[in-house]
């Protein structure tokens, strides 16, 4: 493994402790299913999947850290750095780029100032923003689509659109 | 003359004043159907849910009635639901709407879903990249446990039942309705061998479990409200009821339209209800039910059997404009109604370069179980993308057919047709532009 160690907060907040037991409640029959949902929660909370974010996983749930990792390198939505304090993530597929999908990527990329072809995540100098392609966000008939952090934005298919989408969050802290 | 929306599930959802709440649902009527539900035998509405005719809208199009009876009569274990809210099929965006719009819709069909199959635990399996959708998922859920049409002795008959939303982490196989189920017993999505993983009978931790599409599940609450024979009569005989078609692509009004199944033809969808191809160009191709489903292109004649007037079969001949939007002549014609998202590409587009984006998508998301979908994606993205980039080969074209036909019908799940499907239709109908572009390549 080798993610950038980051120490687990010797105590983990108290309610993050009790959303894990919520989230662990919701699996009577087998709490391996609740690998998934503690990840988002640890993703959400602390940004990204560290060493020792698997093992803890993995010991709450009674699992070996390997079944919990398999997991972080298979589903694209996990990391294992840290991205940008605003992630965006711009549809590639087909509907949006028949409406410019790949044009809106470009605009944005500059803007942040982020180096990258698409391939991967691309982070601004000022580790900030980050950027990157997913498939088909499912909103297809408002091509092109994007999001920043959980935040969704449709037909943004202008640069001005583009350049008020990241004025909302540039003026942010 | 189009015909016209028949609004069944989006009946509320553009509403002026319409809200996603349980008050507003059940000033709307919401939950009646699960009162009438629970006072039913379970049997009794399997039977309503036959007499439909209702075929999923996740993509298959199977008898939604068949598959709940199959779960084996001597079952002793318990019985899980699952609803598919994975949603990632390209071209698909309709069970956004429902989940972001009306969730108690889906809230009400899934309890009466549970109730006919015995089920006592049911999750809403909810893609990632939805986190807003799975917040609005969990405030209604709440709000119906609160009113107790969820949770413990459910509106006073002793029934229980609780549902539970589980987010995804953004991989396609997900939608699978095996890889699902291993998703959702906390491990990598690669799909289960059928037989003998049938979902109905060996699924969620090795129980019968039903897996239905959002919309599938909404259709159950409105055949309990018509009833199945009546639910019948919308659409045509094996293709019943209304369904959610999602137009994106090269049309003026994109969006989101319902319609009873098969009234409408795809050159009305596209003119009338579209209002035509958009920057006055002309209509090339539609891949007519999510990106899985084959390219039908402009200008072809597709010939199908038809029942004639005196029952026997004839040939017909149609356009593609002419080709009637149900499940089965969209198989007739070579391709599927799959989850109703219509793609349409004009003149202007150039065919390599739209399969060279599918390419990429199925090269991304092949889960890497079986060898020919894991090697064979990425070589038709390799391919496809050198073809784009003008550094093609003379072979490339027999080559890229190779790879695809190699693929389907030789893997564990149907990814493999999904992704052999695009390039095996794209090839067929289009092969001078991508002869064109090998030829181009060799060049050097
Ligand atoms: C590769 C692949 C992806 C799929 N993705 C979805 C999906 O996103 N949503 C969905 O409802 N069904 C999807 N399906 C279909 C499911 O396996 C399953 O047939 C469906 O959920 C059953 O529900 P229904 O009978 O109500 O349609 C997919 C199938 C395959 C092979
Ligand atoms: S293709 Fe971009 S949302 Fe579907």
């Amino acid at each position: 493994m080798s993610a950038e160690p980051t120490p687990i907060p010797a105590d983990l907040p108290a309610d993050f402790l009790a959303d894990v037991d919520r989230t662990v409640s919701h699996y009577p029959v087998s709490m391996r299913s609740a690998s998934l949902p503690l990840l988002h929660l640890w993703q959400e909370r602390f940004g990204y999947i560290s060493d020792p974010a698997v093992k803890w996983i993995a010991n709450r749930l009674g699992l070996q850290p390997i079944n919990v990792l398999e997991l972080v390198t298979f589903y694209p939505m996990f990391r294992r750095h840290a991205v940008g304090k605003f992630h965006i993530r711009v549809c590639r597929t087909l509907s949006c780029a028949l409406g410019g999908g790949y044009e809106l990527f470009e605009i944005l990329r500059e803007q942040i100032g982020a180096q990258g072809d698409g391939h991967g995540v691309a982070v601004s100098p000022d580790g900030r923003f980050s950027i990157e392609f997913v498939e088909c966000l499912a909103a297809c008939g408002t091509a092109p689509v994007m999001m920043v952090n959980d935040d969704f934005y449709e037909q943004v298919n202008s640069p001005t659109k583009a350049s008020e989408v990241l004025a909302h969050y540039k003026g942010k802290e | 003359m189009a015909a016209t929306e028949k609004r069944m599930i989006l009946r509320f959802v553009d509403e002026p004043g319409y809200t996603n709440d349980i008050e507003c649902y059940l000033r709307h009527g919401g939950y009646e159907q699960l009162r009438k539900a629970v006072g039913m035998q379970s049997a009794d509405i399997i039977n309503e849910v036959k007499a439909s005719g209702l075929r999923g809208r996740g993509g298959a199009g199977f008898g939604c009635g068949l598959k709940w009876s199959f779960i084996p009569p001597t079952n002793t274990k318990p019985v899980y639901l699952i609803c598919n809210a994975d949603e990632s099929e390209p071209g698909t965006f309709k069970d956004r709407q429902i989940i972001h719009r009306d969730p108690h819709q889906l809230i009400e069909g899934m309890t009466i879903a549970c109730f006919a199959n015995r089920a006592h635990l049911a999750y809403i399996y909810i893609r990632g990249e939805f986190p807003e959708g799975a917040r609005i998922l969990e405030r209604a859920l709440d709000e119906a446990r609160s009113k107790n049409f969820l949770g413990k002795n459910i509106l006073g008959t002793g029934f229980d039942c609780e549902i539970y939303v589980h987010r995804g982490a953004g991989a396609y196989i997900c939608g699978e309705e095996t890889g699902l189920i291993e998703s959702l017993e906390g491990k990598r999505p690669y799909p289960r061998i059928k037989p003998p993983y049938f979902p109905a009978v060996l699924g969620l931790y090795m129980s019968p479990t039903i897996v239905n599409n959002v919309e599938t599940l909404c259709h159950v609450k409105h055949i309990l409200s018509m009833g199945g024979a009546e639910y019948a009569k919308l659409g045509k005989p094996n293709n019943t009821g209304t369904r959610i078609i999602g137009v994106s692509g090269d049309v003026k009004n994109t969006g989101y339209y319902e319609f009873e199944v098969g009234a409408l033809t795809l050159g009305e969808l596209i003119y009338d209800v579209c209002g035509g191809i958009r920057n006055g160009n002309s209509l090339k191709a539609v891949i007519p039910g999510g990106s899985s489903s084959k390219i039908l292109k402009a200008g072809e004649v597709y010939r199908i059997k038809q029942k004639g007037p005196d029952g026997a079969m004839v040939d017909r001949d149609l356009r593609l404009e002419d080709i009637p939007m149900d499940f089965d002549t969209m198989a007739a014609v070579g391709s599927m109604a799959g989850s109703g998202g219509v793609i349409v590409m004009d003149h202007k587009r150039d065919m390599v370069d739209c399969l060279q984006n599918l390419n990429e998508f199925y090269a991304h998301e092949s889960c890497g179980q079986c060898t020919p979908c894991r090697e064979g994606s990425l070589w038709m993205k390799k391919i496809t993308t050198r073809l784009v980039h003008g550094e093609g080969r003379a072979g490339d074209v027999a080559t890229l057919k190779s790879v695809a036909d190699n693929i389907a019908g030789r893997t564990v799940c149907a990814f493999g047709e999904a992704c052999s499907w695009p390039t095996q239709s794209f090839l067929a109908k289009f092969k001078d532009e991508f002869e064109a572009k090998a030829k181009a390549g060799v060049a050097i």
